[in-house]
C-alpha cells in the first residue's frame, strides 16, 4: 500500500535452537500510516516483541517483505540499518535501557554523538529541548540510578525523539511503571503524535490500548484482528481522574 | 564516521568508569614495572659478575706452591715443593702457550706516609703483571725492566692506600712511602679495581719489582706464587699442561708422584661465574615472564568480567544508531589510553624500583631500552587484545543480541 509508513508482508521469523525451531512470527501482513498512533497487543509469547525489534531494525527477519517508508530495509547492510536508527527510528524499551553512571542529558545526547553533524552546544540544546519536552529539563545533570522509573522511561523517550524521528517504537513502555506513571507517559506518547511522529506500542493492557488510534492483536505468531478504538482515551484528560497520593511516593 | 565524537565518547566512558579503568590499568602497571624492575637488577647484577671476572685479567694461570687438595686429603710430597725464580725463567722459555709469566711474593705490613700509617699488602712482581692482570694505572706509570734488574725502591699504589695515606682524590705520585723503615718512591696509581669475588678490596695493595721485595723486605729465594697469562684464552688449558710437565720435570718428580704445585687457570673460574651468571639471568627472565604473565591474566580478567555490562553497552548504543565500527574505534581508543597510560606509569615505577633497589645493593642497575620496549609492547598488546576483541565479538551481534546478552 503506497502511502504507508510501515509496510511488512508475509513477515516471518524462525529462532533456531539448535535442533529445535521456535517460529515466533508465521507471516505478519500489516501497514501502518504516517502520523498513525497504533498499539500491538497479545498475550504473552505471542511475538509482539520479535515483530517490534525485526520493524526497530534491532533484528532481521527469516523471511518476508519489510518496507520503511517504501524503502526495502531486508536490502540493507548493517551500516545502513544503523543510520536508519539513528535518523529515522526511535526505540523505547521496558527496561529503559539507559548507560549506566551517565547522566540524562548523555543518556539523550547519545543518538546525536553518533550522527555527526552538530556542535557540542548544539547537541546540548537539542538534547535539553528533548528533556523538556517529557519534563525533564530540570534533571538533566541527574544519573540514571538517581531518577524514579518513570523518570528513567521519559529519559529513553527523550532519547528516542532527539533524532527527530518518522517512528517511535516503544516495546511495553509502561510495564514496569504504576498506573499514573504510566499514563502520564501516554500523554508524551499522544503528544509527539501529534506533532506528526508515527507512534508503535505494544502493551498487554486494555486500558493503555485505548490512548492508541488502532488497536493489532497477535495470537501465536500471527494478527488475529486490527480493531479501531471506538472512544479513545485522551491522557491529558485522563490524568486529573487519577488519584494523585500513592504516586508522590513514588517520585 | 566522526572521529572527534568517537573519542569523546571514548574519554566519557573511561570516566564514568574509573575502577574498572583503574583496575585495567594496574594488571599493565604491574607487569611493566615488573619486568622492568627485573630485567633492570638482573643484567646489573650479571654485568657485576662478568666485570668482576674480567678484572681477574685475561687468560691468567697461577701456579700456587703447595698440592691441590682431592677428596679431602692433603697430598704434601716433601718439603721441598717451593717455586723458585728460575721456574719462572724456565717457563717463558719452554712454554710456547705462555705470553707472559711472573713470579708473586707477597708481604703484610705497615706503611707509613709523613704522619699517617696503613697495614697493606705490598705485591713484588715482573712489571708484566700490567698485562697477566690486566690492571692499568690511573696515573704515572708501571715499574720498568730496569727497576726490575736494579731491586729500585719504586712502588705503585692502589686506590684504597692513596686514599688512606694522602687523602681521598689526591693523586702522590712522586711522594715517598716508608715500607719497613725503606724509602719507596710512588712512581704510579693503580685504577681502581674493587672487590674480587670473595668481597676483598683489590685496591688495597702496593706493587713494587719483585726482586725489591724479595731481596729487601723479603729477604727469601722463594715466589709465593707464579702468574701467567696464555697467549689466547683457548690456548689456557695448553699452556696448564706445558706448565705443569715444565715444573714436573724441573722438580724431579717421578711418575707415580702427585704434583707438589697447583695450576689454577681462569677459564675454571670464569665458567663457573659464566655458568652463575647464566643461571641468574633465566631465574630473571622466568620471573619477568611471570610478570607479564600475571599482569597479563589481570588485564584479561577485568576486561572479560566487564564483558557482560559492555555487550549490554554495546546494544544499547547500536540501538541508537552506533555502526560497529564507531563501537570498536571507542573500545580501542580506549584500550589504547589505558595501555599506554598504565604502560608509562609502569615504567616509571620500574625504573624508580630499580634504582631504589641498586642502592640497597651497592650494584649498578642497568636498564636497557630492549626491557622497557618489550615490557611495553607485551602489555600494549595484551590490554589492546582484550579491550577489542570481546568489542569485535559485541559489535557483530544483532543490536537486540548485543542487548540481550548474559
Ligand atoms: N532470542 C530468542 N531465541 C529463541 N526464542 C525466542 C527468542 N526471543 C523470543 N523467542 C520466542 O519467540 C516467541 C515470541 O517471543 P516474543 O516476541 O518475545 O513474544 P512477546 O513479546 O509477545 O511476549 C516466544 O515463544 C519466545 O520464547
Ligand atoms: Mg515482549
Amino acid at each position: 500500500m503506497a502511502g504507508s509508513i510501515i509496510s511488512v508482508k508475509h513477515l516471518v521469523k524462525i529462532y533456531k535452537m539448535g535442533d529445535f525451531e521456535v517460529h515466533a512470527l508465521r507471516g505478519i501482513n500489516l501497514d501502518i500510516e504516517a502520523r498513525e498512533f497504533v498499539a500491538i497487543m497479545g498475550a504473552s509469547g505471542s511475538g509482539k516483541s520479535t515483530f517490534m525489534n525485526i520493524v526497530g531494525c534491532l533484528d532481521t527477519q527469516t523471511s518476508g517483505e519489510y518496507l520503511l517508508d517504501g524503502v526495502d530495509v531486508g536490502k540493507m547492510d548493517k551500516d545502513e540499518l544503523a543510520r536508519l536508527r539513528n535518523l529515522r527510528l526511535g526505540f523505547v524499551f521496558q527496561a529503559f535501557n539507559l548507560l549506566p553512571r551517565t547522566t540524562a542529558l548523555e543518556n539523550v545526547e547519545l543518538p546525536l554523538l553518533y550522527s555527526n553533524k552538530l556542535s557540542s552546544a548544539q547537541r546540548r540544546e537539542k538534547a535539553m529541548e528533548a528533556l523538556d519536552a517529557v519534563g525533564l529539563g530540570d534533571r538533566s545533570e541527574h544519573y540514571s540510578s538517581q531518577l524514579s522509573g518513570g523518570q528513567q522511561q521519559r529519559v529513553a523517550i527523550a532519547r528516542s525523539l532527539v533524532n527527530d524521528p518518522v517512528v517511535i517504537l516503544a516495546d511495553e513502555p509502561t510495564g514496569n511503571l504504576d498506573t499514573r506513571t504510566s499514563v502520564e507517559v501516554m500523554e508524551i506518547f499522544q503528544k509527539l503524535n501529534a506533532r506528526g511522529i508515527t507512534v508503535v506500542l505494544v502493551t498487554h493492557e486494555t486500558g493503555i490500548a485505548q490512548f492508541a488510534e488502532r488497536n493489532v492483536v497477535f495470537t501465536d505468531g500471527k494478527i488475529n484482528r486490527v480493531i479501531t478504538v471506538a472512544d479513545r482515551k485522551i491522557a491529558s484528560e485522563e490524568l486529573p481522574k487519577i488519584p494523585v497520593l500513592l504516586d508522590e511516593m513514588e517520585s | 564516521m566522526n572521529t572527534v565524537n568517537i573519542v569523546k565518547i571514548s574519554y566519557r566512558s573511561l570516566g564514568r568508569n574509573k575502577l574498572r579503568s583503574f583496575l585495567t590499568m594496574l594488571g599493565i602497571i604491574i607487569g611493566v614495572a615488573a619486568v622492568i624492575a627485573m630485567l633492570a637488577i638482573g643484567e646489573g647484577a650479571s654485568n657485576a659478575v662478568k666485570e668482576q671476572i674480567a678484572g681477574l685479567g685475561t687468560n691468567m694461570l697461577i701456579v700456587f706452591p703447595f698440592a691441590s687438595t682431592q677428596g679431602g686429603v692433603h697430598y704434601q710430597a716433601g718439603t721441598t715443593s717451593r717455586l723458585k725464580e728460575g721456574d719462572v725463567t724456565a717457563i717463558r722459555e719452554q712454554c710456547p702457550a705462555v705470553e707472559y709469566v711472573t713470579p708473586i711474593t707477597r708481604v703484610v705490613t705497615q706503611i707509613i706516609a709523613g704522619s699517617e700509617n696503613w697495614r697493606t699488602n705490598v705485591f713484588g712482581a715482573y712489571p708484566n703483571y700490567e698485562k697477566i692482570r690486566n690492571w692499568p694505572v690511573s696515573s704515572g706509570s708501571y715499574f720498568t725492566e730496569q727497576d726490575e734488574r736494579d731491586a729500585a725502591k719504586v712502588c705503585l699504589i692502589g686506590q684504597t692506600v692513596a686514599q688512606n695515606l694522602f687523602g681521598a682524590g689526591s693523586v702522590p705520585i712522586g711522594e715517598t712511602i716508608q715500607i719497613r723503615n725503606l724509602p719507596f718512591k710512588i712512581i704510579g696509581v693503580l685504577s681502581p679495581k674493587g672487590q674480587n669475588a670473595n668481597g676483598d678490596d683489590q685496591d688495597d695493595i702496593v706493587i713494587a719489582p719483585f726482586s725489591t721485595v724479595q731481596r729487601k723486605l723479603e729477604g727469601s729465594i722463594y715466589a709465593g706464587a707464579i702468574f701467567a697469562s696464555a697467549i689466547s684464552s683457548a690456548a689456557v688449558p695448553v699452556a696448564g699442561q706445558e706448565i705443569t710437565q715444565l715444573l714436573r720435570d724441573r722438580h724431579k718428580l717421578r711418575p707415580w708422584d702427585p704434583n707438589d704445585f697447583t695450576v689454577r687457570t681462569q677459564t675454571e673460574i670464569a665458567s663457573t661465574a659464566d655458568a652463575t651468571t647464566k643461571t641468574m639471568t633465566l631465574l630473571l627472565a622466568s620471573i619477568a615472564g611471570i610478570s607479564l604473565i600475571v599482569g597479563g591474566i589481570g588485564i584479561m580478567n577485568i576486561m572479560l568480567v566487564s564483558v557482560t555490562e559492555r555487550t549490554r553497552e554495546i546494544g544499547i548504543r547500536m540501538a541508537v544508531g552506533a555502526r560497529g565500527g564507531d563501537v570498536l574505534t571507542q573500545f580501542l581508543i580506549e584500550a589504547l589510553t589505558l595501555s599506554f597510560a598504565g604502560g608509562l606509569i609502569g615504567i616509571v615505577i620500574g625504573v624508580l624500583t630499580s634504582e631504589f633497589v641498586s642502592n640497597l645493593q651497592k650494584w649498578p642497575i642497568i636498564i636497557s631500552p630492549e626491557s622497557i620496549g618489550l615490557a611495553f609492547t607485551f602489555a600494549a598488546i595484551i590490554g589492546i587484545f582484550f579491550g577489542w576483541y570481546p568489542a569485535r565479538k559485541a559489535a557483530n551481534l544483532n543490536p537486540i543480541d548485543a542487548l540481550r546478552y548474559e
